[in-house]
């Protein structure tokens, strides 16, 4: 970090931070290089694939494509904020539990992806989770069970509409 | 026998070995990962597909003297990269055979400086008139590779196939075509490479097969085995585009390394992953059938060609895959292939997921339905009537000695389905609605582990240990790239000795840790490499019972305390094991002849298809997998992996085309090359049927590959269905529909532009 | 990563006065940047040449949907994501909506606002072709003052428009009257999300006692940049919707535009498709029992 460029704040995970880079440097950079929050993945660098994907004031943004200058003040949510004291997330136990998850590239972006639908959405049908997950890649699963492991931990809430998500569109 | 027992881990979906911390975002890729005074590294490539260099300039405006600068000349052994053939350099020396091939390394310890400055290398070539298709280098007037261009043939012959034209009351002929296919794991390739006089070469990479690595490094770098070591880091995803290209990047890194004094990272993005690395083989496979009236199979003439690029890396392996699987899963007395690699000026083709059997398959189970077409059959009707059952033999004389049950899996796809019912429905709807529906199979079987003698070859070794600590280690050099490599060895040694699934670690995939227990491909590593850690589990047991007074019924605290007794006696506890092939498998490498493969997994696909007449999209509305591949080792894992495949070979049929002009891929970003998102990939329904193979771990066959042979070719049989026009090339974008179609249909669009 | 950060200079000045301040000061200099969803990937590539961006996320002059009982003002930093919350936009500018939900991903529709949309230009322009078939009015801002642009003379070739270079985009302004229209909008990607357009069509169409009396057709990839298809327009306005309208209206369409062969498709499936489209608009008027 070159202490020559002017203070960056923002909060990652509920903690503060500070960063003195160059207002161009993207997002995923700083997480990655200046926090070492290396959880967050870079797939293609044009916002397509979504492993960069991080929830920013609430928001899902792809990180690569956002300049840090403009996270001055923001709030932002990593994969490395999921998990409470060692204890995953149900969405991180439902992909667990339901194969969510294959080579692992895809998944700290499907996961906050996935975690953005459901605080939308606590109960979204076949076509909402499609949706909602359509800017995630993932090469190795074919989707099916990430969308089982999403329906999982939706249906964890015991509300009866999350069995009506049948594999159908 | 352990293939037929009842087990408590072993086909149970206990959850992924490393899946907690993939989960948490824990898990550390090799760009994760920094090593203390590390540099990064860039690479300059040629913008030519063939020709001589002239001339190397370096702009004037950098400081050159900050970097590191590699080429052919800095090469301490061999310039090439030993796969199976050496024909492909390391670093082009005078001369390119392709765009995007590798002249001149660089390293910085600015990542962005790199860049640019590979970027301000001008080269000046002297070009050569270079050649781009199957068709050109068949042409041979302009040579590329060898003496004719031709990386490597075969011939296949069973009966006598010239005899069958006579007799034969029908005749059908067909050409069909697929197109390369880009791998797009989502991490692109990676590695970091050090270096030291004594301590050698050292890389961390994302990579399938350490110790293929290891031994290009060897020649590359004119070492001794002990003095590089290669570790694999976690990989996201691979689907064999990382089986043989990371030696090539490896090799770069070293280089790089060994000259600066530095450790080199050398990470790609993804235009340069795109542009610069191997694809699937683009294939021409012609097919001439002789069937008698009854509609059965008198005669197979079979011409398969691929298109291997500039060297020959993978092409002739590739090739005997794809001559092996070109006859289909069908019984017929008189078979003929001929099969070429044609040398081209584009990129290296290399592995990728079927390695040869898609195309050869693409290209059988669409001449089926085209022979259905042409004599009057139904095409489910036409398969049945020729399916190998057990004790037939194939195209190599090889007797089916192990079950065939293509007809009761095409009775549960069929079933399952729905396919009579829909066709029907689908023919009276779609006289009136503009997205026509059809409905499409696909019959076929997948050869698991390497052909022929090469199991035998590999002479694979694995085993187990136990370290001081207490950590049961299943000591491989088979990695994990998400297709549950970790999960299933740790569950069979789990299973075998008698502990718990949690006990059972994996040793790092580390070559000065593990043995080669062979490459991670071929789909032999849940058969091959799962019964060597199955023998060497019961060997281990058998060892602490003999030296360590372990008692016939133990528990864990039990076998721990021999293992320290063991320890105390032996110095150590490891159990390994080599390979030993089943009994019976004859193979002659020269006639073609014998058990092709030790085992085979069978499946039939269903697709159901609607092609919009508005905009000329087809789209896979409905996919059904049904297979046969040994005990299902993890159901949610080996699940996973047939929708996974499932959805690449969608991918392949409708979406992915690589864009080559003047042999450089021109779509090489994720927004210009498209695989099918979360919104495309239809319902995928699997369904196993399971009959164990007693040489397979605990009965498992392989499955990683077998999911993407059927996709392709049941969706086009599927377009044919629902539209009558039949499709013999893919990929079958809505741009190649439109034109057949508009052309069949009367030109209502007579104005003028 | 191509590109480099540290040779650009990026300062956000806050508020809508500064930036345009900043514009006036020195013309031409500055690249305004909202949500990055362009620039950023030329950044990446290493294709981003401005050298002294200015930021105009985070104003909120500029990020407003305000109704009057006329029409919508939609600020030119309205996130796609902005517009698909809008009951306002949903309800009676439902096309915009449609479209904001094809932009791209979730992720990127956080991002990416209508005003850089615009701005940008491209002839596959998602936000583009409903606009045109709604009368948009652009809105433009500088320290001179605002005034006020049609959406159909607002571009005026590959990727240029009126935009003096001292001047921001500031609202896209829609009238409230397509409550009775007829309105489609398709848009033909490589595949069902996260697709550039190959094609799109968007019509709104006023039908009276079986007749067609506005008709307003646009499209995106069928020229240099977004346009209207007046010839096509001109065969239906006025009209029934019959065969033979039908026809000579996809005649039209075929002879007035000029879609180009490119990386995504060609110009025959474009043109083909487009024709095909205002088919399926046609019929769909023509089947809600208007026809004679």
């Amino acid at each position: 970090m070159n202490a020559g460029w002017p203070a960056i704040e923002f909060v990652v995970n509920g903690e503060a931070r500070k960063v003195h880079v160059s207002p161009m440097k993207r997002l995923l950079d700083v997480l990655r290089e200046d926090l070492r929050l290396t959880g967050t993945k870079e797939g293609c660098g044009e916002g397509e694939c979504g492993s960069c994907s991080v929830r920013m004031n609430g928001e899902l943004v792809n990180s690569c494509l956002v300049p840090v200058l403009q996270v001055q003040n923001a709030s932002i949510q990593t994969v490395e904020g999921l998990a409470c004291d060692g204890e995953l997330h149900p969405l991180q136990q439902a992909f667990l539990h339901c194969g969510g998850a294959q080579c692992g590239i895809c998944t700290p972006g499907m996961l906050m992806a996935a975690t953005h639908l459901l605080a939308n959405n606590p109960h979204p049908n076949m076509a909402e989770i499609r949706e909602g997950l359509a800017g995630n890649l993932c090469r190795c699963t074919g989707f099916k069970r990430i969308f089982d492991s999403v329906i999982s931990a939706a249906a964890q809430t015991n509300e009866p509409t999350a069995q009506e998500a049948a594999h159908a569109r | 026998m352990s293939a037929h027992a009842k087990t408590r881990i072993v086909g149970s979906p206990v959850p992924r070995k490393e899946g907690v911390d993939k989960l948490l975002g824990r898990a550390r890729y090799i760009d994760d990962i920094e090593r203390e005074g590390m540099w990064h590294g860039a690479t300059v490539r040629s913008t030519i597909p063939r020709g001589l260099i002239r001339s190397i300039g370096f702009d004037r405006t950098i400081d050159w003297s900050e970097f590191t600068i590699v080429t052919a000349a800095d090469i301490p052994g061999y310039n090439h990269i030993q796969l199976i053939f050496a024909d492909q350099p390391c670093l082009a020396d005078g001369k390119v055979n392709h765009c995007d091939e590798a002249i001149v390394l660089m390293a910085h310890p600015d990542k962005y400086k790199v860049r640019e400055a590979a970027a301000a290398v001008k080269i000046e070539y002297d070009p050569l008139p270079p050649v781009f298709t199957i068709e050109e280098s068949e042409r041979q007037d302009v040579i590329v590779w060898g003496a004719d261009n031709v990386l490597k043939s075969f011939l296949l012959e069973k009966g006598d196939v010239d005899s069958a034209w006579s007799s034969a009351t029908h005749i059908v002929e067909g050409e069909y075509r697929t197109g390369a296919q880009e791998h797009l794991y989502i991490e692109n390739n990676g590695v970091i490479a050090e270096y030291s006089a004594d301590g050698g070469v050292t890389i961390w990479g994302s990579l399938q097969c350490p110790y293929y690595v290891h031994k290009s490094l060897l020649a590359v770098f004119d070492l001794p085995e002990d003095k590089v070591r290669v570790i694999q880091t976690e990989t996201g995803g691979a689907f064999g585009g990382k089986e043989d290209y990371p030696s090539t990047l490896a090799a770069h890194a070293a280089l790089l390394a060994m000259k600066s004094g530095h450790p080199v990272k050398m990470v790609y993005d993804r235009m340069e992953d795109l542009a610069a690395t191997t694809k699937r083989h683009p294939s021409r496979v012609r097919h001439r059938t002789a069937l008698d009236a009854n509609g059965k199979l008198l005669a197979m003439d079979i011409e398969v060609a691929t298109d291997g690029g500039a060297y020959s890396t993978l092409s002739s392996t590739v090739l005997s895959r794809a001559t092996l699987h070109s006859p289909g899963p069908y019984l017929c007395p008189n078979v003929r292939v001929r099969s070429r690699a044609w040398a081209t000026n584009t990129v290296p083709y290399g592995a990728f997921r079927g390695f040869g059997a898609p195309q050869a398959i693409f290209a059988i189970e669409r001449h089926m339905d085209e022979i259905a077409a042409a004599i009057g059959v139904d095409p489910i009707e036409l398969r049945r009537r020729n399916f190998l059952h057990d004790g037939d033999t194939t195209a190599t004389e090889q007797v089916m000695r192990e079950p065939v049950i293509l007809d009761q899996l095409l009775d549960l796809a069929l079933a399952e389905s729905g396919y009579h019912a829909k066709r029907v429905r689908f023919a009276k709807e779609n006289r009136t609605n503009p997205v026509k529906r059809g409905m499409g199979v696909a019959a076929f079987y997948h050869g698991s582990g390497f052909t022929g003698s090469g199991e035998r070859n590999l002479n694979s070794l694995a085993g187990i240990d136990v370290t001081a600590d207490g950590k049961v280690r299943v000591l491989v050099s088979s990695t994990e790239f998400g297709q549950g490599t970790n999960t299933i060895l740790t569950q069979i040694a789990a299973e075998a000795i008698g502990l718990e699934y949690e006990d059972v670690a994996m040793a790092p995939p580390d070559t000065g840790i593990v043995p080669n227990s062979g490459p991670t491909v071929a789909s032999r590593t849940s058969m091959v490499v799962g019964r060597l850690i199955e023998r060497a589990s019961l060997q281990l047991v058998d060892l602490l019972q003999k030296h360590g007074g372990l008692s016939e019924v133990f528990s864990r605290e039990d076998f721990f305390a021999a293992c320290e007794r063991y320890r105390a006696a032996k110095g150590e506890v490891v159990s390994l094991c080599r390979y030993e092939a089943p009994p019976g498998i004859f193979w002659d490498d020269q006639k073609y002849r014998g058990e092709a493969y030790p085992a085979y997994a069978w499946s039939i696909h269903v697709a159901q298809v609607g092609v919009d007449t508005v905009t000329y999209s087809a789209e896979v509305e409905e996919f059904w997998a049904v297979q046969e591949a040994g005990r299902v080792l993890n159901p949610v894992l080996a699940g996973g992996q047939i929708e996974g495949g499932i959805a690449q070979g969608i991918g392949y049929a409708l979406y992915e085309k690589v864009l080559l002009q003047n042999g450089h891929m021109v779509n090489n970003q994720m927004t210009n090359y498209i695989m099918p998102t979360a919104e495309d990939v239809p319902p995928i329904h699997v369904y196993f049927e399971q009959i164990p193979f007693i040489h397979g771990g605990y009965g498992a066959k392989g499955i990683g590959e077998l999911p993407h042979d059927g996709p392709a070719p049941a969706i086009l049989n599927a377009i044919r269905d629902a539209i009558g026009v039949s499709f013999t090339s893919i990929p079958l974008l809505p741009e190649d529909l439109f034109q057949r179609l508009a052309a069949v249909k009367p030109v209502e669009e007579a104005a003028a532009v | 990563m191509r590109g480099n950060a540290e040779a650009h200079e990026f300062i956000a000045p806050g508020s809508l006065d500064a930036a345009l301040d900043l514009l006036a000061g020195a013309p031409g200099q500055w690249t305004p940047i909202a949500g990055g969803t362009e620039l950023m990937v030329a950044h990446a590539a290493g294709r981003l040449d401005a050298k002294k961006l200015l930021s105009l996320w985070g104003i909120p002059d500029l990020r407003f949907i305000e109704t009057t009982p006329e029409n919508i003002v939609i600020g030119a930093c309205a996130t796609f994501r902005d517009l698909r919350l809008s009951s306002a936009v949903g309800d009676d500018w439902p096309l915009l909506a449609m479209a904001a939900s094809w932009i791209g991903s979730i992720a990127n529709q956080s991002r990416a606002t209508v005003g850089g949309n615009l701005v940008n230009g491209s002839p596959a322009a998602d936000s583009s072709p409903a606009l045109l078939v709604y009368d948009a009015e652009i809105e433009l801002v500088s320290v001179r003052g605002k005034r006020r642009v049609p959406y159909t003379e607002f571009h005026t070739g590959y990727k240029r428009t009126v935009l003096a270079n001292d001047e921001l985009v500031y609202a896209i302004h829609l009238p409230r009257r397509f409550s009775k229209h007829r309105q489609y909008l398709r848009k033909v990607g490589t595949r069902r999300a996260m697709a550039i357009s190959k094609v799109a069509l968007a019509a709104t169409a006023l039908v009276d006692e079986g007749s067609v009396r506005e008709i307003r057709l646009a499209a995106a990839s069928l020229a240099a940049f977004p346009t209207r298809l007046y010839r096509a327009e001109d065969v239906v306005c006025g009209h029934a919707v019959t065969p033979e309208i039908i026809q000579q209206a996809r005649d039209a369409l075929l002879a007035e535009v000029v879609p180009i062969d490119d990386i995504r498709s060609t110009a025959d499936y474009r043109k083909c498709v487009a024709a095909n489209l205002l088919e399926e608009f046609l019929v769909g008027l023509q089947k809600e029992g208007l026809a004679r």
